[in-house]
């Protein structure tokens, strides 16, 4: 287990919306949102190239740590508003999930 | 103890995906309230944002209705769009009928029925073409 906080500063992530005091217990990666619906676990790091405001509920009924939005992927305003008001914490960052879920996994290993 | 049935009930709007799942966002809300383990709230969250997508995507929206005794959390989805003409081809996981552009959203990878009847007890489908769907899940506590 790791706090979001450690992880975001190891990966000179900066949050779009949200807070950084949620515990990370795994990560996760997927774009088929049923999927990560019934696979992605409470306290993941969700790895997408989606950015629709389905994600946020997603991430709101799955209770994932956070949403990283690779390859550069940004949401619309109206995505960032409703995942504000849902507390869930999006990241946007230009590596692909690959690169993403590497530095992920190295950092909660590390912890181990 | 609960005393009898609580009951909610929720309008799916079908013409706005933007807003699909706030249904099971309100359910969960509520039996986080109600003091159910977060496995149980997980499956009913899981089967019935499932099932609030479909009505989106397939039946113009419809209504869905919970309701929580002690022993069971019951889910009713009714909806007025065009049936499902064959119920095992669409529990088979992978089938879609699902459009392009739903797809581009990160849907129609044909789970939504499998996961709905993986994370209930129980899954009862009444369907006829041309004149809608009722879908009961029944979650046990």
């Amino acid at each position: 287990m790791k706090d979001l906080q450690s992880i975001a500063d190891s990966l000179g992530l900066t949050p779009l919306c949200g807070d950084l005091g949620k515990e990370v217990t795994g990560c996760y990666a997927g774009d088929l949102l049923s999927w990560v619906m019934s696979h992605a676990q409470y306290g993941d790091v969700w790895v997408t190239i989606m950015s629709n405001i389905n994600v946020v509920a997603v991430a709101s009924l799955t209770e994932c740590a956070c949403v990283i939005m690779a390859e550069g992927v940004m949401p619309d305003s109206e995505v960032l508003k409703v995942a504000k008001e849902k507390d869930i914490t999006l990241f946007s960052d230009p590596r692909s999930t690959y690169e993403l879920c590497c530095l992920v996994g190295k950092q909660l290993s590390e912890n181990e | 103890m609960l005393e009898d049935v609580v009951r909610f009930t929720f309008n799916v709007d079908g013409e706005d995906f933007s807003s699909a799942g706030a249904a099971s966002v309100q359910v969960k809300k509520h039996l986080r309230q109600m003091g159910f383990s977060p496995e149980i709230i997980r499956r009913v969250a899981i089967a019935m944002y499932e099932g609030e997508i479909n009505m989106v995507i397939h039946a113009d929206g419809g209504v869905a209705t919970v309701e929580v005794t002690d022993d069971s959390i019951v889910m009713i989805l009714e909806d007025k769009g065009p049936g499902i003409p064959d119920v095992a081809l669409a529990m088979q996981e992978g089938f879609s009928t699902a459009k392009e552009n739903i797809r581009s959203l990160g849907f129609g990878a044909g789970m939504g029925l499998p996961n709905m009847k993986k994370y209930s007890d129980s899954m009862k489908i009444e369907t006829e073409v041309g004149k809608g769907t009722t879908i009961i899940m029944t979650v046990n506590v």
